[in-house]
This record gives structure tokens, C-alpha cells and sequence, in this order.
């Protein structure tokens, strides 16, 4: 069934009665060519094997309901605004994919480029913001540093004469913006299941099926399934899905909070962020001020964080916005990150034979959707490396070349 | 108030009468009152719109799950968007504004899209709005955003203030209803610390709504006795107008206190204060929210919940219509009609689902077993209902009851499952509660109020048995109640719509249609629909959609799900949950010895992390920064100047292991440094990629003080202590920072010494010969003050640093420009000294950003060989040590005149400018007046072999490209000359 | 959180710092033949189980110890707080 404004206009004269299912529903099969475990960047994998690379006996395994891991947790910014020459092309693949998805997906997932800016509070980082500027525009991104005055008229709500840390300016990305998070995992669903990729809800992988060094299938709690391949896309949950292979990663498990307000009329058109604190915010289409902050800083499985990480986040609004003293905290919830020792991401074969894995996207994942899904089908399908994801590497720890945006070392709960 | 709807009687004061406004109309209620009772006293019925179809709605609720009657709070900027009129409690002045309409509530333009309700169905903007793909930026989103939201932000800074505080106790109990004041009162007698907190303003909770009786008192005189008798006792805190929002872990309970939001001003006072509160148990006896049920047109301004439509008549004295009918599936409908009968309201009849009705209270009005109410009517007030057989009843007010819902949401924090109970047509709390936690009353799913005082005395003795407090033998008195009996019907059908989630409209047909199309996870059924995303957080329509979705499926209700809930229990504003952390009090301020010194002499100040410096100091004449910056380089390069650089991170170093402990923190040797002499150190992470950099100097066989950057003070500290404790947990060696303790001060320039000498007691020679480059001393200065005396240079120039104790930093500056008077000395900021730093070819924190080693920095012949040091594996892996490795360099403009920029990329002449042929970068720039012309640091690719060369540093973003000259990064005094002079 | 300290008692986990897994305690021999594959693993490959995770913390806002803390990832439960000084002694004393 395809979507369009007449569709809804027919479909309402009659009841709104004849509306499909927005995915099949099947029964997992007994093999597959690939399998790939979480239906997150998984998902957008399955899509981009079946219509990149017209592999389409693909089963996508997703151990709760379709968007209950890190896709329907997340504060839903897009943004290529890299400073790293390994990371900037990559994201900035993924923001073009953004751009086409409606299209491309024929679901409205309102990818929304209403603009993102990074505010810089010093000479260091206006420094830094310049170079990371220039990395954008050398990309073929787009990026416009902003002085104090016209910020002031862009955004005067922010707090320019009254702040501990004086805003000086920012790095803005006109085409970053906000997307509709679970509307991604259901566009990517429709469109993966129209092509036969089988999407298989309350399916959880409970082991890894290695024959003589090559992955042959996984074990499921709704069964063995045979697959010639198995890719691992399974974000917060990557060090206890590796450990069925044996594998250690160079990844940590850390909660992160978000936290979203009443919903209010608009007053926010584009993302902020705050560089002198921990806070980040944007307005969603519904009218809720959605917005995070930093981790909570330990290790963590439990989906929920604690009272410190959220006033820090807090704080961080009230010095930079202090008109949002008056809205109200609505929801507050925590997500699983798989935080990686240099905070970029792995897009790599492993060590055991058709056993790939897809991981370490840190609390950057949402916007890399696109591109990780596209350069993961590539890698799965063709068995080399995108250009854009070739130096996602498993190995790069050992050969020290890290991909460290921030600086910030082995530490994870630093990246 | 109109004498028709305040019938008199309840907990209101009749003798105190007060002025308030609703859509600037003037109308007064009394004191006691919440603003939604005053409003209904008035005859208000209409008070706000829905979300998404704009209809007219009324108050729906008595309590804090209200989805209905939002509106704006006050004015200016004192403004509180989406305020939830059942809670307001109401003062003389309160302004209210109705909210989320185009043009005004009663005559609202967007109201067109309840006509449009076919297509607007779930989900449908994921199916439009694509084409053509450029006007969703233009068109379509700003028309979604235009109708966003429901109330609107001031957009001023919150002009109220706001605390934090923190509570430990042995006992808290979230709940100031019948279970609660029994557990406080049980665990108060026994001795237990108790806090006891409730969002209400008055301790009692149901018992302040209904009519039943506890012993020979009415419940509202009970609960008022009960909380008497709290009140004097020392070791328990009665916190009413505290909302527990939240459980976290190990006994750790968020809850905020509105301190000033029932007045007319806060007059400066807090207005809320966040509570911490820290718990060794919990008794969560929050009680329970009564739920509608999903009919035609259920949504209509006169529709309200059973429990409501009483609390207004016994608590506050209202009557919400003249001629009310009342719709329930349980017993509790039943009393509303009674209630109202006593108080000589009309009831047009009692239709109750069931067919058997037994153990309901008696009432005179027609009773209709079995009855289902089709359809609702009266657009901005209800005026009539049909019922199935095609009766029309006019009414004008409809008290619903569909049951009633434990308000467990604080046993699902830590995402424990609620388990459904079949007999009460509820989730109850499930098995696995948060450790130390406990649930009571009608929160446990105990609805009989004689079983809830059970219930509460027997889990308060559980309680207190747990914390080893003694027995208290609590006589309980009997009390009567209607018991609890309930055949839920959850819908209605009808081709009509039928409300589940009332703010964000969502209907039965949404959920149908949800389903149809696949999203039946509860999740989906959330996420797709908005169904539980409002204000109310889905309080009153979860639990019916998860029972509609299971009919749909054929499933059970428990296997169908339920929720996750989430803190908050109900919306916290921002502004408490940051205290007072807010504009310059965001974070502290750390102030430089010397800084009162600098304020008087013209200083501008810069942050640096927490610090303030001074960044240079303006003269009078002085009108850009750059002349300041330039005359106070050049007079330090010339003569001498001042800085304050007690920012520097300090670590003093004692014990037989120090050196030890250098030699691992640092990649180059310190077993062979002199006491008496300073050495340069550079620090890696373990991962062998460059830290930080210092001096440290021997001050004695077993004393060392290292100096670090401003920024890594605190970092290094803690590895240094790692170190210690961790890896050499036998080292005989103590650290302690020092940073605060000592101020120091750098003197730089050709007459430094000569100024010093004039300082310095006579006992201490700082000739070149007994005191050379890289020495250091403990000394005594202007007669006998002690005093530490470093002989290192970060401008080049013949210097020294000179420390102090802190507390003599100000009167030290005072005292070193004073000595220097002769020599014209200046004192020097932050630019000066990057800017001597960038002559000099130092590397700083724009070079040393956590991503450059020491061999991009140059600095690869500083790594031993010959010992271990934190990174002396990892430093030498392959891609650390390629050839093709960036090397720190010096940039010129081929053109004196061009402008260098730091954040320019470095790319070979002639090449497009693209991120992959981008071979390095400019990290630091300043204009130099001893050059007379920008210079510049940075990386570039080989750069060591690379100099002479020309590139290109392109800076699109500026739009512009200079050719720079390629150069060592040591621009000024590379031999080191005057340093040693 | 609150983490009871060996020496000072119940604490709030915001007075400290969090490094993680308490195998950095056990840092390789630099001239071990292996050094480089070692101290690979000990930088980079840590324990990061969904259950029980020694773990270390430092007391910053506090008397500066470090301590190796035992707690479980999916329910933060605290079950063992050691000073960390003790564990790398007993630790070196068993190698």
C-alpha cells in the first residue's frame, strides 16, 4: 500500500478500515542468507541489503518490539558536524540518506532540518569550532560560524548577558535538525518487509551457531535458525551478544538519560547545544522540549540513571535557557550505550568467519542510522569495507589508530 | 461563586472569600479551594481545548492525573504553562488563562479539525506531507508546529528561585492518605525517623473526599487528629505540598516541595525546593486514581469521574450540575450518587454496567442495570445522554466511574512489572519492588477502608521490624466501607469516537486502527497513537487501552503488557531540578590570589575552566584589546612583567618513593635530578597518547613539587593517586594538592632578576651562577617571609617563578609592580603569555588536545627507553609512530600583511580543498608585535621534514586562504640564550 | 547510589569518580615479551558483564581513595566496597 495524501483522504471517507499492516508479520524460517540481530542500525541494514544489494532472504531479529532498544530512546538529532576525517564523510553519508529517506521509504519520518548550533564559550573552542567548521565545509557538509550578534537574534532566549560561562558564539549546521525516531525503525520496517526481508519481533539471540571458525546461524529463544551470514548490530547489548562468540570488545555499557518537558507552543525552532556544560535541546513537533545531557558515568544494563546526571543536565538548561525554569519535566528515561574506548564506532568483520559486527556508536547512533545500515549491508554483501566506514576497525586499538573526537582516551564514560 | 453550584459544607472557609481571574473574568471562591472547585462553583464548565481536535473540554478529575483543565498560570514572566487546575490551590489575585486555541477558548478556529477527525487519524502524518520534498521545511512542518504544544513559555528568564536540599530518615512514607497516616503514625510512635509526604496541601487524602466514617469520627476529622498528633512529634516530618516524583537507587527518593506556589508572591522565598531524600525504607501508600470508561463522545465539558463529582460536593462544597447521572461498572459510582443525594443534588439515575449490583449503597434514584450510555450531547457542555435503548436522560453533569487504578508508579522505577489482579480489574505492584520498599493501602490494590488501616498497621509493623524498632500496638478503629466490587467494561462500541487518552485525543478507533495496522506492542500502540504521552503521563487511559488492545488481539491483558512507568510521577519544573546552580552561581567561581590586585588595575577577566584570570590590563588611552596585549608583550620582552599563574596545577610530593612515582608518571627520567633543580616533564595516558606537561622540581632527597596545566590539575592528581594506590600500593610516598595553598607569580624579562633582587632577603644569591637556568630554592623574601623561587621561563626570557603562600598573592603582586617601578614592569594576562608562548614554540592545550603524541609534538626523544612510564607500550603502536605522522610546525603568512587563523586547514599548494587532501591544521595564532605579523603553530603531516615548504591554510569558513611559509615552531630565541642569561 | 566506604561509612556516589573495571589494577609487565598484545587488552578490552562488575571509584570529593567496588550492572546493587590499596596488595602478593 503505498502512502499519499489521497490514500488518507479515501481511507477516511471510508472509516480508515482498509489500512494494511505496516510490516509482515512471519514465522522465522528455517535459514537465511543473512541474519542481523537488532532491528535498530539492524533494521536500516536489512533495507539497504535487500535494495542495494538485492539480498533479500534477510531475517532482522529484534529481541523485544521493533524500536524498544536505542532507536526509540534517544534524543533524535541528525547532524554531520564531525571534526575527524574518519567520522565527518561518514555522518555526512548518513544526512544525505536522511534527506532522502521520505522519499526513498514512502514514510514521513519528518526529518526535519530546522538547523543545529554548538555554542562555544572561549578562544580555545572557537578555535576548535573553526577547524571543525572547515573539516565540514572541506566534506561538502555545510556549517556557518555564528558571532555573539547574530546569535543573539537567532536564538534570544539563550542567556548572553547574565551567564557564568559567556556565550560567544557558535557552529551552526543548517541541515542538521530532528527526526522522528520510531518513525525510522517503522519506515525502514515497511520498506525492508515489502522487499522480503522478514522482520521477527520477540525473537531474542540466546547463542551463536560457530562451526570450525565460521558462524553458520544463532540460537533463538524461538529456535535455531541457519544463516550464511550474521551480522550484529545490537547496540547496548553488543558485549553480551560478542560473549556468545567468545569475543571481548573494546566496548563499556554506560546509561544515558533524556529527558523531555510538557508539551509547550513553539519557542525553539533548531537544536542547541551548550559547550560549557552538559545539555542539549531541541523542540519536537508535538511541542515537548526534548533534551540530555552526559552520562551518568558508571556502567550500567538497568535502562534508568540517577538524580546527579539529571539536575547536571538541568543546570546546564537553566544556564543556558533559564526561560525553561517554568516547564515541566514530563519523562525522563535511560538508555543503554555501547560506549567504545575511542568513542567511534566498529563496522567490521570479526575474527570468526562471516560473523560481523556493528557497534560502539556511543550516544551518537541515531543520526548514523543511514550510513550504518548502507555501509553494514555493504560490508555483509560485498565483504569489503565502504569508503565511507573504512576505518571503523576492530583492530584499530591495537595499531593505535583511534578515532577519538574529544580526546578523551580509553575512558568511555569521558567520550 | 454561584449559589447554585456552592452548596456549602466541606473544608472550605466560608468566611474567607477569594478574588481570582479565568480568562481575565473576575470571580471569587473561597479560601481552600483549588482553582478547578472555584471554577466549578462559578458554574464554569468549559475551560480548555484538546490537543490535537481542539474539542471543548471541562474538568475531568480532582486530582493531579488531570488531562483536561490546563491553563496558564499567572502572567508575564512569572507564567506557568499547562497547570493543572485541580492541584492550584487558590489565592487572592491568581490570574488563569485558558490555553491551546485560535482565537479564543469559547470560539476556537482550529476546532475545524474535529470535522476533519477522518483524516488526522493515528498516524497519519507518517503517510504525507512528502511531496513535493522540499516543503516540509516550508509548508508542512511549520503548519504541524504552528499547532504544537499547549500552553506557551514566557520566554523570560524564570524570575523565581529555587533550592535543593537533602533528607535521611528511617521511614518514608509517599502518602498522606488513610494508609499513609497509619504507617507514619505506627513507625512515629515506635521512634523511627518518618518523613511523610504528600502532594496535597491537607494530610488525609481520600478521607478528605468522601463521606464514610472511621470509628465515631468522620474520616476528614480523623485524618486531621492524626496528623495533629505527627506534627508533635520530634522524629517525624510532615512534608504536605511534596510531590515523591521519583525512586532511585539504594533507598534514594526524588520529591519537590512547593514552598511558595499557593501564595500570591514568593516575595523572594523559594519557590520550590528539591528534595533528596535518603531512605532506609519506603512504605508507598500513594493510593489510587479512578479511571473512565471509553463511550461515544465521553469527552464533553460535564463529563467527570465519579470520584470527582464527590470530592467536589464533600470536600470543597460544590456541585458540579443540578441534574446528575451517574455511568459506572463498579460499586464506587454508587456512592457519588448517595453522596450527592445527602447533599440534596438531584441524581437523574445511577446507570451501572452490571446486572448484579449488591453491596451498593442505597440511593432513591433511578437505578438501570445493565445500562450503556450510546452517545453524549451538548458541544461546550453536556446537556443530554442516550442511552441504548434510545432513551434521552438531559443531565448536565455525568459522574463516570470505570474503577479504580493503584498508583504504583513509584514500584515501577526500577522497572518491576505490575502484575494484573483479575478480581479488581487493575495491575497491582508486582513481586520484585525496589530494595527496602513496601506498598500499603489502596496503592497495594486494598480499597476497603477498614482493610486499608489493616494493611497499613501490618506492613508498618513489617517495617519496623526490619529496622529493629521495637512493637507499637496501634488500636485500630473500625471503619465502614462500601466493598469494592467491579465487572470492568472497558468500551462501548460505537461508530462513534470514544475518548481513552482525553488531552491527546485518542479514541477507540485509534487503537482499532493501530492494531490493523500491526503496531500492537503496547510501545507501538504509544508511540503510534500518543496515547499516554500527555501531561497526564496516561494515569487514567493506559489501562483501558491495554484492555481494548487485548480484546482486539484476544489476548489477556497481562499478556498483553502494560507500560513502563518513568519518573516523574508528575511534571517537575525545570528550575527545581537546578536549584540555584543557574546564571553566574552555575557553576563556582575560583578567583587567583592576586585578583582584587588585578581588579583595581584594569584587568579583564577570562574563564579558564573555573578560574577567572586576568586575559590583559587595559590602560586608559586603551581602546582594543591588542594595544594592551602588544604593550604588555613588548615591555616584558624588553624589561620585565608580572603574571599570576597560580592556576597551575601544584602536587607536592613526599617519601623515600617520590622519584618512583615520577619516573612512572613521566616519560623522561627524575632519579638523576639535583635537589635544587627543576626538570621539565612530559606525562601520557595510558593509552600513549600525550597528557600533560610541567616542571617539577626537588626540593629536597625526598620532596618534589610538580607543577601541571590549569586544565589537567585535578586529572593528574587523581592518576598520580591511581598510581599510588593501585599500582605501587607499598610506595612509601604521599601527594597532596597544593594549588590553592601557594600563589605564584612569573617574572619575566631582561631586568627580572634585577627586580627580584630587590625582593629576595640578602641571604639568597640569584646571581646566573648560583642560581642558573632550571634552579630552584625555599627562600625568604621582603624580611624573612618564606617564600619558593623557580628559575623557569615559558616566554623565553630570562625568568623565574616565585611562590608564596596564598594568602600573601595579593600583597606579593602589589609588592613585585611596586619593586619594578624603576624598570617599568607591567603586569601580564592570559594573551600576553600565549602570545610569548607562540614565539617561543611552546605547545599548549591547543596542541596537546588528547589526540597528539609526543611525537607529533616533537617530543618523541622525551620517551625513555630505558624505564617504564604510563604509555610506554602503547606509544609505540604502528599507526602512533607512521612516518607519515603529523609534526608540529611553525606557520608564517607569506605576506606579512594576510591574517593567520587558528582552526585553518593546511593543505599542499594547488590540491582542491577537500577533507581528504587536508593535511594538517593551525592550533594556535596570535599576532606577534616582537615579529611585527601573525604567526602561527600547527600539525602537519611529515611536518618536521617540512620546513622552508610553502601550503596553503584554507579557511572556508571565513571564506578565505593564505599561503603560509612552513617553519620550526621555535620563532624567538630558538638558541634558548636569553633564557639562560 | 551510595557506596559504603570502608573507612568513612555510606556515601553518595556523586562525591566520587568512576574509572570501571578493576582489572586496571593488574597492569602488565612493560618488557614482558607480550607487552604489546598485553597491555592492549588490559587498556582496551575490559569486563563489561550485564551482572557483577568489580569496579573502581575514586573518592574525590572525599579522603582520595580509591576503592574497588562490586556491584551488579542490571540493578546497581552494591555487594562489596574494598579499598582498592588492599586488592592491589593481596593481588601482588598472589603473583
Amino acid at each position: 500500500m503505498r502512502y499519499s495524501a489521497l490514500r488518507i483522504l479515501s481511507q477516511g471517507l471510508s472509516g480508515n478500515r482498509g489500512w494494511e499492516r505496516i510490516w509482515r508479520d512471519p514465522e522465522p524460517k528455517t535459514s537465511y542468507d543473512v541474519i542481523v540481530i537488532g532491528a535498530g542500525h539492524g533494521m536500516a541494514a536489512g533495507y539497504y541489503l535487500a535494495a542495494n544489494h538485492d539480498v533479500r532472504n534477510v531475517a532482522v531479529l529484534e529481541k523485544g518490539w521493533l524500536g524498544s532498544g536505542n532507536t526509540g530512546r534517544n534524543t533524535t538529532i541528525i547532524r554531520s558536524n564531525y571534526l575527524l576525517p574518519e567520522n565527518q564523510p561518514f555522518y555526512e553519508l548518513s544526512l544525505q540518506l536522511w534527506e532522502q529517506f521520505e522519499q526513498k521509504l514512502n514514510f514521513n519520518a519528518m526529518v526535519s532540518q530546522r538547523g543545529i548550533i554548538n555554542l562555544f564559550h572561549s578562544d580555545a573552542q572557537r578555535d576548535a569550532s573553526v577547524r571543525r567548521g572547515n573539516a565540514m565545509l572541506l566534506s561538502g557538509a555545510d556549517a556557518v560560524l555564528l558571532d555573539e550578534g547574530r546569535l543573539r537574534k537567532m536564538c534570544p532566549y539563550l542567556d548572553f548577558d547574565n551567564a557564568r560561562f559567556p556565550i560567544r558564539g557558535g557552529l551552526w549546521q543548517p541541515r542538521g535538525g530532528t527526526v522522528r525516531h520510531d518513525a525510522v525503525s517503522w519506515g525502514y520496517a515497511r520498506a525492508a518487509s515489502k522487499l522480503g526481508v522478514d522482520l521477527i519481533q520477540n525473537c531474542e539471540v540466546t547463542g551463536l551457531v560457530i562451526e570450525q571458525g565460521r558462524c553458520v546461524g544463532v540460537e533463538t529463544t524461538r529456535g535455531r535458525i541457519a544463516a550464511g551470514k550474521v551480522a550484529v548490530c545490537v547496540a547496548g547489548s553488543s558485549s553480551r551478544v560478542m560473549k556468545l562468540a567468545g569475543l571481548k570488545l573494546p566496548i563499556e555499557s554506560h546509561v544515558l538519560q533524556a529527558f523531555v518537558t510538557e508539551g509547550l507552543k513553539p519557542c525553539l525552532p533548531g537544536v542547541v547545544t551548550f559547550g560549557a556544560g552538559h545539555f542539549y535541546i531541541s523542540q519536537s513537533d508535538k511541542g515537548g522540549l526534548v533534551f540530555g545531557g552526559g552520562l551518568d558515568g558508571y556502567n550500567s544494563y538497568a535502562q534508568r540513571g540517577n538524580l546527579p546526571a539529571l539536575e547536571d543536565v538541568c543546570e546546564g538548561a537553566m544556564a543556558i535557557m533559564p526561560m525553561m525554569g517554568r516547564a515541566r519535566m514530563l519523562r525522563m528515561w535511560g538508555g543503554v550505550m555501547d560506549m567504545s574506548m575511542d568513542g567511534s564506532p566498529i563496522i567490521d568483520q570479526t575474527p570468526i568467519k562471516n560473523l560481523y559486527f556493528n557497534g560502539g556508536w556511543c550516544y551518537g547512533g541515531f543520526k548514523a542510522t543511514p550510513a550504518s545500515g548502507y555501509c553494514t549491508a555493504h560490508l555483509v554483501a560485498t565483504g569489503t569495507p565502504h569508503e565511507h566506514a573504512a576505518d571503523f576497525r576492530l583492530d584499530r586499538f591495537q595499531r593505535g589508530h583511534l578515532i577519538d573526537e574529544k580526546g578523551a582516551g580509553a575512558q568511555p564514560n569521558l567520550h | 461563586m454561584s449559589r447554585q453550584f456552592r452548596i456549602g459544607g466541606g473544608l472550605v472557609d466560608p468566611g474567607r472569600i477569594v478574588s481570582f481571574s479565568f480568562d481575565g473574568k473576575s470571580m471569587q471562591g473561597l479560601h481552600g479551594d483549588t482553582l478547578a472547585s472555584a471554577l466549578l462553583a462559578n458554574g464554569r464548565r468549559l475551560v480548555a481545548r484538546s490537543f490535537k481536535y481542539h474539542r471543548p473540554r471541562g474538568i475531568l478529575s480532582d486530582g493531579s492525573d488531570e488531562p483536561n483543565a490546563l491553563v496558564e498560570l499567572r502572567s508575564g514572566a512569572h507564567r506557568e504553562p499547562n497547570t493543572r487546575a485541580t492541584v492550584v490551590e487558590l489565592f487572592d489575585g491568581l490570574e488563569a488563562y485558558s490555553q491551546n486555541f485560535r482565537l479564543s477558548l469559547n470560539n476556537d478556529l482550529n476546532a475545524v479539525n474535529d470535522l476533519l477527525s477522518p483524516f488526522l487519524s493515528a498516524g497519519f502524518y507518517y503517510k504525507t506531507f512528502m511531496w513535493p520534498q522540499k516543503f516540509w521545511e516550508r509548508v508542512y512542518e511549520p503548519l504541524i508546529r504552528s499547532t504544537a504544544g499547549l500552553g506557551s513559555l514566557s520566554a523570560l528568564p524564570d524570575p523565581d528561585c529555587y533550592d535543593k536540599g537533602f533528607l535521611h530518615c528511617d521511614l518514608l512514607v509517599v502518602g498522606g492518605g488513610p494508609a499513609g497516616l497509619v504507617v507514619a503514625l505506627v513507625a512515629g510512635r515506635a521512634g523511627a525517623r518518618v518523613i511523610l509526604a504528600d502532594e496535597d496541601y491537607r494530610l488525609g487524602g481520600r478521607l478528605n473526599c468522601e463521606s464514610n466514617s472511621i470509628g465515631d469520627q468522620s474520616g476528614a476529622a480523623w485524618a486531621h487528629q492524626a496528623a495533629l498528633e505527627l506534627a508533635l512529634m520530634d522524629n517525624v516530618r510532615l512534608m504536605p505540598r511534596t510531590t515523591v516524583y521519583g525512586c532511585y537507587d539504594h533507598g534514594i527518593f526524588g520529591a519537590v516541595e512547593r514552598k511558595t506556589d499557593h501564595l500570591a508572591s514568593s516575595k523572594r522565598l523559594p519557590r520550590q525546593v528539591l528534595w533528596r531524600i535518603y531512605s532506609r525504607r519506603s512504605v508507598i501508600c500513594a493510593g489510587a486514581t479512578e479511571r473512565s470508561m471509553a463511550f461515544a463522545n465521553n469527552d464533553r465539558p460535564g463529563i467527570m469521574l465519579a470520584s470527582a463529582v464527590r470530592t467536589y460536593c464533600n470536600r470543597y462544597g460544590v456541585a458540579c450540575g443540578q441534574n446528575v447521572a451517574v455511568f459506572t461498572c463498579n460499586n464506587s459510582g454508587w456512592r457519588t450518587a448517595a453522596d450527592l443525594e445527602r447533599r440534596g443534588i438531584r441524581v437523574a439515575a445511577v446507570i451501572d454496567t452490571r446486572a448484579e449490583t449488591d453491596a451498593a449503597p442505597n440511593v432513591d434514584a433511578r437505578i438501570i442495570r445493565q445500562g450503556r450510555i450510546v452517545n453524549t450531547y451538548g458541544r461546550k457542555a453536556l446537556s443530554s445522554i442516550r442511552l441504548e435503548d434510545g432513551e434521552r436522560l438531559p443531565v448536565d453533569c455525568l459522574a463516570v466511574s470505570g474503577g479504580w487504578n493503584p498508583n504504583l508508579q513509584l514500584t515501577c522505577h526500577h522497572r518491576s512489572k505490575p502484575q494484573w489482579n483479575a478480581e479488581l480489574a487493575t495491575f497491582v505492584p508486582g513481586d520484585s519492588l525496589p530494595a527496602g520498599m513496601a506498598v500499603a493501602g489502596a496503592a497495594a490494590g486494598v480499597f476497603h477502608l477498614g482493610e486499608i488501616l489493616k494493611d497499613a498497621a501490618v506492613v508498618a509493623s513489617t517495617v519496623l521490624d526490619e529496622l529493629d524498632l521495637g512493637e507499637v500496638d496501634l488500636q485500630l478503629e473500625e471503619a465502614a466501607d462500601t466493598p469494592y466490587r467491579i465487572e470492568p467494561l472497558w468500551h462501548i462500541k460505537s461508530r462513534r469516537r470514544a475518548w481513552v487518552d482525553f488531552q491527546n485525543d485518542v479514541t477507540t478507533k485509534d487503537i482499532e486502527q493501530s492494531h490493523a495496522e500491526g503496531m500492537q506492542a503496547v510501545e507501538h500502540l504509544k508511540r503510534y497513537t500518543t496515547l499516554g504521552m500527555a501531561t497526564d503521563q496516561g494515569k487514567a487511559g493506559n489501562i483501558p487501552a491495554i484492555a481494548i488492545m487485548a480484546d482486539l488481539s484476544g489476548k489477556s491483558i497481562p499478556d498483553t503488557g502494560t507500560t513502563v512507568y518513568r519518573p516523574p510521577y508528575t511534571p517537575v519544573a525545570i528550575g527545581a531540578f537546578a536549584g540555584r546552580s543557574r546564571g553566574p552561581a552555575f557553576r563556582p567561581v575560583r578567583k587567583t590570589p592576586s585578583h582584587r590586585w588585578a581588579k583595581e588595575h584594569g584587568a579583564v577577566f577570562v574563564e579558564v575552566g573555573a578560574w577567572l584570570r586576568a586575559q590583559w590590563y587595559a590602560r586608559p588611552g586603551e581602546s582594543h584589546w591588542r594595544q594592551s596585549v602588544d604593550r604588555e608583550v613588548k615591555a616584558t620582552r624588553n624589561s620585565v612583567g608580572v603574571c599570576d599563574v597560580t592556576t597551575l596545577g601544584k602536587i607536592d610530593i613526599q617519601g623515600a618513593g617520590s622519584t618512583t612515582l615520577l619516573n612512572h608518571v613521566y616519560t623522561n627520567g627524575f632519579s638523576k635530578l639535583a635537589v635544587g633543580k627543576v626538570r621539565y616533564g612530559l606525562m601520557l595516558r595510558e593509552d600513549g597518547i600525550a597528557y600533560d606537561d610541567g616542571t617539577t622540581a626537588r626540593l629536597g632527597e625526598n620532596h618534589y613539587v610538580m607543577t601541571t596545566t590549569t586544565a589537567n590539575a585535578g586529572l593528574v592528581f587523581r592518576q598520580m593517586e591511581f598510581v599510588r594506590q593501585c599500582l605501587y600500593p607499598d610506595l612509601d610516598v604521599h601527594i597532596i594538592s597544593t594549588t590553592d595553598g601557594w600563589a605564584q607569580f612569573s617574572v619575566a624579562g631582561p631586568n627580572s632578576r634585577r627586580l627580584l633582587q630587590k625582593v629576595v632577603d640578602p641571604e639568597t644569591d640569584i646571581s646566573n651562577r648560583r642560581f642558573p637556568f632550571m634552579g630552584c630554592a625555599e627562600i625568604t623574601i621582603c624580611g624573612g617571609f618564606p617564600a619558593r623561587l623557580f628559575r623557569i621561563s615559558f616566554s623565553g626570557e630570562l625568568a623565574y617563578e616565585i611562590a608564596v603562600p596564598a594568602r600573601y598573592g595579593n600583597s606579593m603582586m602589589e609588592t613585585l609592580i611596586k619593586a619594578g617601578e624603576e624598570f617599568e614592569a607591567v603586569p601580564y594576562g592570559t594573551e600576553a603569555l600565549g602570545v610569548m608562548r607562540v614565539e617561543k614554540g611552546h605547545f599548549a592545550g591547543n596542541e596537546m588536545t588528547g589526540q597528539t603524541t609526543a611525537l607529533n609534538l616533537g617530543a618523541s626523544r622525551m620517551l625513555s627507553t630505558k624505564k617504564d612510564f604510563q604509555g610506554s607500550v602503547l606509544a609505540r603502536r604502528s599507526h602512533l609512530v607512521d612516518d607519515n605522522a603529523l609534526g608540529l610546525v611553525g606557520l608564517r603568512s607569506r605576506d606579512k600583511k594576510d591574517v593567520l587563523r587558528a582552526g585553518a586547514h593546511l593543505l599542499r599548494q594547488g590540491v582542491e580543498p577537500t577533507l581528504e587532501n587536508s593535511e594538517g591544521w593551525i592550533s594556535s595564532c596570535v599576532y606577534s608585535p616582537t615579529f611585527g605579523c601573525y604567526l602561527g603553530l600547527g600539525f602537519i603531516n611529515r611536518g618536521h621534514d617540512r620546513f622552508g615548504e610553502t601550503a596553503v591554510a584554507v579557511n572556508p569558513i571565513h571564506k578565505s586562504e593564505v599561503s603560509v611559509t612552513i617553519c620550526s615552531p621555535h620563532f624567538y630565541d630558538p638558541d634558548g640564550g636569553r633564557q639562560r642569561g | 547510589m551510595i557506596i559504603d566506604h570502608p573507612l568513612l561509612g555510606p556515601r553518595d556516589a556523586a562525591e566520587f569518580v568512576y574509572l570501571g573495571d578493576a582489572s586496571l589494577l593488574d597492569r602488565p609487565h612493560w618488557q614482558d615479551p607480550e607487552a604489546m598484545g598485553k597491555f592492549y587488552e588490559y587498556q582496551y578490552l575490559r569486563e563489561n558483564p550485564a551482572g557483577e562488575l568489580r569496579e573502581l571509584w575514586y573518592h574525590e570529593q572525599g579522603d582520595r581513595s580509591w576503592l574497588v567496588v562490586t556491584r551488579d550492572t542490571t540493578t546497581h546493587a552494591i555487594l562489596c566496597v574494598e579499598l582498592a590499596r588492599e586488592v592491589a596488595r593481596r593481588q601482588q602478593v598472589s603473583n
